[in-house]
C-alpha cells in the first residue's frame, strides 16, 4: 500500500496514465451504464405503477419511488457492482498477465515503483470518474422512468415531475456520490491486489480475476451498510 | 564487476541456493549454466534484487547491494539492463515507446532526443523501421532484439539476459548471442547470461559458472569447460550428440 502511494518518478507520465485510465475505466463504461440505467429506470417505473393500482396511493408515488430507488441504491450501488465485474476483472487480469509475463519485474529492474506506476493511476482515475458515471446513471434512470410512464400511460408527466421533486433532499445525492467514491476505491484496490500478486500462469490469472470481482462485491456490500448507517441515520 | 558472496535462498523451507559465490567480471560475457531447476534463475533474480537473499552479499563495483535501502537500490537498478526470457515488452506500447520507456521515466531529455536514442538502439539491434509496431505484431526473435534495445537504452553498466535464446531458431539464436557479445565489448558492460544452451555458451561465453543443486560446482572459461573433469558438468555439457562429437574430435 505504501509503495502504491509513494512519490511518483515522473508526474507527467503518471498524469498521462491517469488520463488513459479515465478513458478505459470511465468513458468506455458509459455505454453499459446508460443501457442498464435506462432499462432499470423504466422497469422500476412500471413495476411501481403495477403495485399501486389500488387508487388511494397517489400517482406521483411512482416518480418518487423511481427517484429514491435510483439515487439511493441503484445508481451508486448496483451500477458499481456491475462495474466491479467489468472494471475489476479487467484490472486483475491486466496486472496478473503483466506479472506472469515478467512485465512487472521489468519495471522493478528499471527502478520504477511498479505498484505506484500501475495501480495509483487506476485508483485516481476510478475515484474521479465514477461519480460522473453515477450522475449519468441517475439522470438516465429517472428520465427513462418518465419516458416509459408517459408512453404506457401509467402516469402523467405532471404527476411524475411532481413525484421526482417531492421531498427532495440534495443531501441524498451527496450520500450517493460519497458511496460511489468509496466503492470506486474498493473496486480498484481489491482488484489490483489480486492481479498484482498473482503467482503461476494463465489459470491463476483467471482465478485472480474471479476473486477480484467476488471480493470487490463483498466489500461493496459491507461498505454500503456502514456508509448507510453513518450517513443516513 | 559483480561479486556474489555465499548467498543462500530458500522458499518455504526448500533450499534453492545453498551458499553460492561467483565473480562476474566487467567487459566479459559471464554465463550461468545448469539444468532446469538447478537454481540459476533464482540466483540471477537474487542478484538483481527481485528476490531477497536469506544470507550472503551481492556487491556491484564495491557497492553492497544486499544491505542497501530501497532508494539506493533504485540508483543501482538504473544501471542494470535486463532481457527477460519472454522479452517482457509492454503490450500497450509500440516498439519505439518500449525502448523510450526507461528514458522517459528517468531522464529529462526532450522527446526528440529520446526518439533519436531509441532509433539508435533499434538500429544497433537491426530493427530500423519497426518503431510503430506493437509487440504482438513482431516475431519472437524481434521481441528479443527489442528487449535488448530497451535494456541498453540507458547505457547500462550491467546487462542480464535470462535464457535469451529460448524459443528461437538456431540462426536467430546466433544473431542474439553475437549481439550480446558485441554490446558487452562495445560498452564494457558486466554481462550475465543465464542459459542451458551449450551452443550459446561456446559462441559467447567468456566466464562460465555451472550451477547444480543450488551451488556453483564449476567455474572456468569455454576452453576449459570441455575438459573440466567434473562429472556433473560433463553430464550436462555432453548431453547432446553434437557436443559428444566435439569431444571425440578433440580427443582425436
Amino acid at each position: 500500500m505504501a509503495s502504491v502511494f509513494g512519490r511518483p518518478e515522473r508526474f507527467k507520465i503518471y498524469w498521462r496514465q491517469i488520463v488513459f485510465e479515465v478513458d478505459k475505466i470511465g468513458v468506455q463504461s458509459i455505454g453499459i451504464v446508460a443501457l442498464l440505467s435506462a432499462f432499470m429506470g423504466a422497469v422500476i417505473c412500471i413495476q411501481t405503477a403495477a403495485q399501486i393500482e389500488s387508487g388511494w396511493i397517489p400517482a406521483y408515488t411512482i416518480g418518487f419511488t423511481v427517484r429514491q430507488t435510483t439515487i439511493l441504491e441503484f445508481s451508486p450501488t448496483i451500477i458499481l457492482v456491475i462495474l466491479a465485474g467489468k472494471v475489476g476483472s479487467n484490472i486483475a487480469s491486466e496486472l496478473g498477465t503483466m506479472r506472469i509475463t515478467e512485465q512487472i519485474d521489468a519495471l522493478e529492474i528499471m527502478g520504477v515503483n511498479s505498484a505506484g506506476y500501475l495501480i495509483l493511476p487506476k485508483i485516481v482515475a476510478a475515484v474521479f470518474i465514477m461519480p460522473f458515471l453515477v450522475c449519468i446513471s441517475m439522470f438516465l434512470g429517472i428520465a427513462a422512468g418518465a419516458a416509459i410512464g408517459d408512453f404506457t400511460n401509467v402516469i402523467s408527466m405532471a404527476d411524475y415531475q411532481y413525484g421526482i421533486q417531492y421531498d427532495f433532499r440534495p443531501y441524498q445525492v451527496g450520500y450517493a456520490l460519497v458511496k460511489s467514491v468509496v466503492f470506486a476505491f474498493v473496486i480498484t484496490t481489491v482488484s489490483s491486489y489480486y492481479g498484482y500478486y498473482v503467482k503461476g500462469g494463465a489459470l491463476e490469472v483467471g482465478k485472480a480475476s474471479t476473486q477480484a470481482v467476488v471480493y470487490s462485491i463483498v466489500f461493496i456490500m459491507i461498505f454500503n451498510v456502514i456508509l448507510t448507517v453513518f450517513l443516513l441515520l | 564487476m559483480i561479486e556474489v558472496n555465499n548467498i543462500t535462498k530458500s522458499f518455504d523451507d526448500i533450499e534453492v541456493l545453498g551458499g553460492v559465490s561467483a565473480n562476474l567480471e566487467k567487459g566479459k560475457v559471464n554465463f550461468i549454466i545448469g539444468r532446469s531447476g538447478s537454481g540459476k534463475s533464482v540466483m540471477t533474480k537474487c542478484i538483481v534484487g527481485l528476490h531477497e537473499v536469506d544470507s550472503g552479499e551481492i556487491v556491484f563495483d564495491g557497492r553492497d547491494f544486499t544491505h542497501m535501502n530501497r532508494k539506493k537500490r533504485k540508483e543501482i537498478r538504473k544501471e542494470i539492463g535486463m532481457l527477460f526470457q519472454g522479452s517482457a515488452l509492454f503490450d500497450s506500447l509500440t516498439v519505439e515507446e518500449n525502448v523510450m520507456f526507461p528514458l522517459s521515466m528517468f531522464t529529462r531529455t526532450s522527446k526528440e532526443e529520446m526518439r533519436d536514442r531509441a532509433n539508435l538502439c533499434l538500429q544497433r539491434v537491426q530493427l530500423e523501421g519497426k518503431n510503430h509496431l506493437y509487440p504482438a505484431e513482431i516475431s519472437g526473435g524481434m521481441m528479443k532484439r527489442v528487449g535488448i534495445a530497451r535494456a541498453i537504452a540507458m547505457n547500462p553498466k550491467y546487462l542480464f539476459a535470462d535464457e535469451p535464446n529460448s524459443g528461437l531458431d538456431p540462426q536467430t539464436a546466433i544473431v542474439i548471442d553475437n549481439l550480446i557479445k558485441e554490446l558487452t565489448y562495445e560498452f564494457n558492460m558486466t554481462t550475465v547470461v543465464i542459459s542451458h544452451d551449450m551452443n550459446s555458451v561456446m559462441e559467447a561465453g567468456d566466464n562460465i559458472h555451472f550451477v547444480h543443486e543450488g551451488k556453483i560446482w564449476w567455474s572456468g572459461d569455454r576452453t576449459e569447460i570441455l575438459r573440466s573433469g567434473n562429472q556433473q558438468l560433463d553430464e550436462f555439457v555432453y548431453a547432446s550428440k553434437f557436443m559428444k562429437q566435439v569431444r571425440d574430435n578433440l580427443e582425436r
